[in-house]
């Protein structure tokens, strides 16, 4: 068994194949942000406890600051800049989420906004769209996330309204 | 700030995952879902001088449930625990405390048997593994042994286990006839580790009347340990019990430490305040099973 203290890895980020060489204490939020230059992912607290670093690997919510970037060697991860999509004109259409966040002005400085979507995106795909959210349910989406400005009050509007755009999408 | 530097492994087997930690000795670290080690890492805290990463080791990653207990792979994501509708049925405390385990996407990658072998007296699967009388599987180049909770937790982040070895699983064994469960928390936010935490389980016999009452705590003390309150509440019915007593005598059995969080005194206050709430739900529990 070989120990390396650097690697060659392969991700797709955002649907694009990409390849990196990092030391192996590359953390995947620096892995992302200097080696990719994808600088959407922001790094507040860097030890688990602010989320604004919260991407998708495989389609879950992890924070990229308690990931390794070669754990992530050939899997499959989502920013905020893979949330919204292509509308097939050279335009993009925004993800529900981020229809909801402008819509509900649930930011101010906006550092806390990508690790917010990221997990309430996911947060909104997994559960069952054909009824109403709760309010417990929206506690739980938010709540192991960090925002310094808002109060948090229109970041949960923001997620009430995003749940009712998905199932309306949905219906 | 950001890790020192260390050496990677990702072994592909078990038997592979000790012959590196042998080869690399004392400064080797195993990792499962790294939720606790890679903060340590990155606050420099801990410098391993390599991390042997086992996700890659296949048949780590299963719930056995039978009707002994539960058995959990070192590489069960608390989320997947949380969600396991057989595990809850026949230890329901499991599924209790892991809704208490963090946010969700820590859950997501965070390992229930990782956060036992990390032996953090805030963790709530610690006193679980406690309460519940459970033990884990160690691994080591001479073979896999059981080890019990209590011969396993030796100290804050620290356990029994020395050398060569990996927690491959922990088994919670199933709870017994007429026995309720509860398990409450009080944290400053929600999913941050608690101030204090409860987990309790209360015994009837035929008659609905209580023949034990015991407790673990969270944040409380050096290594989870196990109370008997039977002695405050014993041969009383389910509505004629002194819960409040049962609190009052775990606040003279608990010996807290104060942070900044909370003070000793403040702690030993929801102790008997948790204890009180959660032997009521409990046997209340109790008499429905």
């Amino acid at each position: 068994m070989t120990v390396s203290t650097e690697r060659t890895i392969s991700i797709t980020v955002n649907g694009v194949p990409r390849e990196t060489t990092v030391p192996a204490r590359r953390l995947l939020s620096d892995a992302l942000r200097h080696d990719l230059e994808l600088t959407g992912t922001h790094v507040g607290c860097e030890h688990g406890v602010c989320g604004s670093c919260t991407v998708l690997v495989e389609g879950t919510p992890v924070r990229s600051c308690l990931v390794l970037a070669v754990q992530v060697d050939g899997k499959a991860v989502t920013t905020v800049e893979g949330l919204a999509r292509d509308d097939g004109v050279g335009g993009e259409i925004l993800h529900p989420v981020q229809e909801a966040f402008r819509e509900c002005h649930a930011l101010q400085c906006g550092f806390c906004t990508p690790g917010f979507m990221m997990t309430m995106a996911a947060g909104l795909e997994a559960r069952d769209r054909s009824v109403d959210i709760t309010e417990d349910e929206v506690d739980e989406i938010v709540g192991g996330n960090l925002c310094r400005c808002t109060g948090y009050t229109n970041i949960k509007k923001a997620c009430r309204h995003a749940a009712g755009l998905m199932r309306e999408a949905n219906a | 700030m950001k890790p020192a530097p260390f050496g990677y492994a990702d072994p592909t087997s078990l038997s592979e995952a000790l012959s590196v930690l042998q080869s690399e000795g004392e400064g080797a670290k195993v990792m499962a879902g790294g939720q606790s080690l890679l903060p340590l890492l990155s606050m420099r805290l801990a410098s391993p001088t390599v991390l042997v990463d086992i996700n890659r080791v296949p048949d780590l990653d299963s719930v056995v449930v039978t009707d002994d207990g539960v058995r959990v792979g070192a590489l069960v994501r608390h989320a997947t625990l949380l969600h396991h509708a057989g595990a809850a049925a026949l230890q329901p405390l499991l599924a209790r405390a892991t809704a208490h385990v963090a946010h969700p996407a820590i859950r997501n990658r965070g390992t229930t048997v990782g956060s036992i072998a990390h032996a953090d007296p805030s963790g709530e699967m610690t006193s679980v593994l406690a309460l519940t009388g459970g033990s884990v599987t160690v691994a080591t180049p001479d073979g896999s042994s059981a080890v019990d909770w209590a011969d396993f937790f030796v100290g804050p982040l620290e356990t029994s286990v020395h050398g060569p070895a990996v927690v491959t699983d922990a088994f919670f064994p199933a709870l017994p006839p007429r026995t309720g469960t509860a398990f409450e928390e009080i944290s400053r936010r929600k999913g941050d580790y608690a101030v204090c935490g409860a987990g309790v389980t209360v015994t009837l016999d035929e008659e609905s009347r209580v023949t034990s009452a015991r407790a673990a705590y969270i944040s409380v003390g050096l290594v989870p340990e196990v109370h008997d309150l039977t002695e405050a509440v014993a041969g009383r019915t389910v509505a004629d019990a002194d819960w409040a007593a049962a609190g009052a005598l775990a606040r003279t059995l608990v010996d807290p430490d104060g942070d900044l969080h909370a003070s000793a005194d403040y702690r030993r206050l929801l102790v008997g305040v948790l204890t009180e709430r959660t032997l009521a739900r409990a046997a209340q529990e109790a008499e429905t099973r």
